[in-house]
């Protein structure tokens, strides 16, 4: 296990169909590659398109509450402008919020589909999480005939992250 | 990174869910059973996907679904249910009786209950079910608990001969964590013995039972105070807390190093453990969800703890609530803005539901998609009570009201229990019309497949069964299988249908789009022709978007061009190149 105490809470969110959840899980296997503990909530059932989804996502030595409380959250990623006030007040004092990337992420993104790729890439500037670990973790969530592409823009992502 | 590679392969970031597919494959379950619901419906996929080698099933409902396992019990196997806790309800029958028979091989009756009705009509507390059917309860605080506490309950179920609730809550079963695979240990088939005085419950025999059940939960009583299943970590004595399920992490999280008795096993309730709990440590708190279950025993004790303020029993419990229960609180509920849930763009239910708010309808309402229905703009559901409500409350709506009303159900649901209902209205000579709204899916839940369907659970084709010439079957007059995006045909048909002296059907039929993923060329809007007279909203499609400045667009990402804003727009200004 890694010598950090204390456990790093990200709370990603979105509308359905935005592939939030599954951007949870990248980060999540991620940081079981890198030999964290993980817990990730979510909460799914009504709406398959359209409504609110977000998931909670904390790694560390030892992880209690699978949920974050309000104002803990070292960092929030937002994956929909109109959303953003809704769980803003998650983020801890002095967090990080990856909102502005969100404009440069439809732009940089081969396409809208790969937005939330693009800032994966971003967020794992600010983590303590290994290359080769997130490598692993997008070839393990992602469908192989779309891998590359999203390796791309997950190294896109990477290169702007901590710019904005 | 200290972990060796074979351990690392061996972990995997598992679902509560699945994580409980995992524990009953390693504890040789050979027959599982279930009728889909969140958020209980990845234990039996899972199981279905990942462990082959267990017979596994969609049921049709959750009665079946528990008889079916309670079979394979009595017949010798590990035998496991699943349900969200609503379903405990269909299923209560056989579990309250199963209780007297018990079981032969390990017999586990899971409920995945939903604090805060992420998706639910109500949420009750199924602790006390067990209590009610005299069965000892099992609560997981986490996925890998969970994984390692269901075989626990496998060895519990046979041991003191009985069925073991195991219940869940929504942040276990949809929290994913890192668990630990081990491997399956076999257990043979028992075979059954015949014996009548065991399995068969007439009178004499259950009585029988009844004496025997008490005797068993004072055994199990017993085994509630020596099990590590209830825990006790004595820290600072100054504060502590009795927890159930997830609970305990919460507290954990805003309170490291407090005392704490967790309670995996609370019924029968470990008195001596809390009694001990309560004389070492000074002031303690009782963390539950919903019922105050751990509470009453306690205060049965007479015992002096700290409780919630009785708001905390409404909805779901969050981590920073704790704080605010320590403090004697009331529960604030914060007011978080978020999307309503809604019908996917193209769903094939908008156009019934415009219809039916044309025709201004009282309808009759079941448990699905459809359900969203009832939500502005549409607003043409109106009521939504249970499994099967759609077409038997249409009939008792129908008697009290008299003309227009409309019972509507899915086809998942109508095989779930709906056919019985509609047997019924046929009997007493019920008149009017009766929706099938046949998605061909349980598409609520994620797109289970079902008897309607020719596919089982693992995906093998089976029998298919045919939705007109059940209804045909069951007695009713005129059954119609229309195509919900012919609107004008069909609201032709629905008023000739609502005018006409006899029972009729008709089925809605079009496939799910999550599922079948069918598209059209997306809509397009011609500006200048656009009135800004905002009808296509009121179709409540989520493509359709109206700006800050009132203009409309589309969201050419989310149109699947179903092509119903177009005939709702009176100006033509909305257009589809290709038509579906």
């Amino acid at each position: 296990m890694k010598k950090n105490k204390r456990s790093t809470s990200i709370i990603f969110y979105g509308i359905g169909g935005q592939g939030v959840i599954k951007a949870a899980e990248v980060c999540g296997w991620a940081a079981l590659f890198d030999g964290y503990h993980v817990k990730q909530s979510e909460v799914h059932g009504m709406a398959q398109r359209g409504g609110s989804v977000e998931s909670h996502l904390i790694f560390g030595e030892e992880v209690f509450s699978p949920l974050v409380p309000e104002g803990e959250a070292d960092v929030i990623v937002c994956f929909h402008e109109s959303e953003h006030s809704r769980l803003k007040h998650f983020l801890k004092k002095g967090g990080v919020d990856l909102l502005p990337y969100l404009k440069l992420a439809d732009q940089c993104a081969e396409s809208k589909k790969f937005s939330n790729t693009f800032i994966l890439g971003v967020l794992s500037k600010y983590l303590d999480i290994s290359r080769e670990s997130w490598m692993k973790a997008i070839e393990r969530v992602f469908a192989s005939k779309s891998l590359n592409e999203n390796i791309r823009v997950f190294m896109s992502g990477l290169e702007q992250g901590g710019r904005k | 990174m200290d972990n060796s590679q074979d351990k690392i392969k061996s972990i995997r970031l598992l679902s509560g869910n699945e994580a409980l597919a995992a524990g009953a494959y390693e504890a040789g379950v050979r027959v599982a059973a279930a009728y889909p619901g969140t958020p209980s419906s990845e234990i039996l996929e899972c199981i279905a996907s990942e462990y082959r080698e267990i017979d596994s099933q969609w049921s049709v409902n959750e009665k079946v679904a528990m008889e079916v396992a309670l079979g394979a019990s009595i017949g010798g196997v590990r035998a496991l249910y699943a349900s969200k806790h609503v379903g405990i309800n269909v299923a209560m029958d056989p579990l309250m009786t199963a209780a007297y028979t018990g079981i032969n091989g390990g017999f586990v009756v899971i409920t995945c209950d939903d604090p805060g009705l992420h998706s639910s009509q109500n949420e009750q507390d199924n602790r006390l079910v067990a209590e009610f059917a005299k069965i000892p309860l099992i609560e997981p605080a986490s996925p890998s608990e969970a994984k390692e506490f269901i075989k626990i309950a496998y060895d519990l179920s046979e041991k003191f001969d009985t069925p073991v609730l195991f219940r869940m809550t929504t942040r276990i079963s949809h929290t994913k964590e890192d668990v630990l695979l081990g491997t399956r240990t076999e257990v043979a088939p028992k075979g059954h013995n015949i014996d009548p005085q065991k399995y068969v419950m007439v009178p004499a025999n259950a009585y029988r039972k009844h004496a025997e059940l008490e005797k068993k939960l004072e055994d199990l009583r017993g085994f509630a105070e020596l099990t590590e299943l209830n825990k006790t970590e004595y820290n600072d004595k100054k504060i502590g807390f009795i927890t159930s399920g997830v609970m305990y992490y919460y507290a954990k999280e805003k309170y490291p190093d407090a005392s704490f008795l967790k309670l995996g096993m609370s019924f029968p309730f470990p008195s001596e453990k809390v009694k001990e709990f309560v004389k070492e440590v000074k002031k303690v708190y009782v963390l539950e969800e919903l019922e105050p279950f751990i509470e009453n025993k306690i205060r049965a004790l007479g015992l002096k703890c700290k409780y919630r303020d009785p708001s905390f029993r409404i909805g779901e419990i969050r981590p920073e609530h704790i704080p605010d229960i320590v403090k004697g609180k009331t529960k604030e509920e914060k007011k978080i803005v978020s999307r309503k849930p809604v019908l996917c763009p193209g769903c094939s239910h908008r156009p019934v539901f415009s219809v039916l708010k044309k025709l201004k309808c009282i309808v009759t309402g079941d448990i699905g998609c459809y359900t969203l229905a009832a939500l502005p703009p549409l607003g043409a559901l109106h009521t939504c009570v249970c499994m099967g409500g759609g077409i038997t409350m249409f009939d008792g709506m129908k008697r009290a009201v008299g003309k227009n009303v409309v019972g509507v159900i899915g086809d998942s649901t109508f095989m779930h229990s709906g056919i019985t209902g509609l047997i019924n209205a046929v009997y007493n000579k019920q008149k009017g019309v009766i929706l099938i709204l046949d998605n061909s899916t349980t598409a609520m839940t994620g797109g289970q497949p079902h008897p309607g369907t020719g596919m089982t659970i693992k995906q093998e084709p089976t029998k298919k069964l045919d939705l007109v010439q059940v209804c045909k079957a069951c007695g009713v007059d005129n059954v119609d299988v229309a195509d919900p995006f012919d609107v004008q045909s069909l609201e032709t048909l629905i008023k000739t249908r609502m005018e006409g002296d006899s029972l009729s059907v008709v089925i809605a039929r079009f496939p799910c789009r999550v599922v079948s993923r069918i598209r059209h060329e997306a809509v397009s809007l011609i500006s200048e022709k656009c009135k800004k007279c905002y009808a296509c909203l009121n179709v409540g499609c989520p493509a359709i978007v109206k700006t800050e400045t009132g203009e409309i667009t589309i969201n050419k990402q989310y149109c699947v061009g179903c092509g119903l804003c177009v005939k709702v727009c009176p100006f033509k200004a909305l257009v589809q190149d290709e038509k579906k």
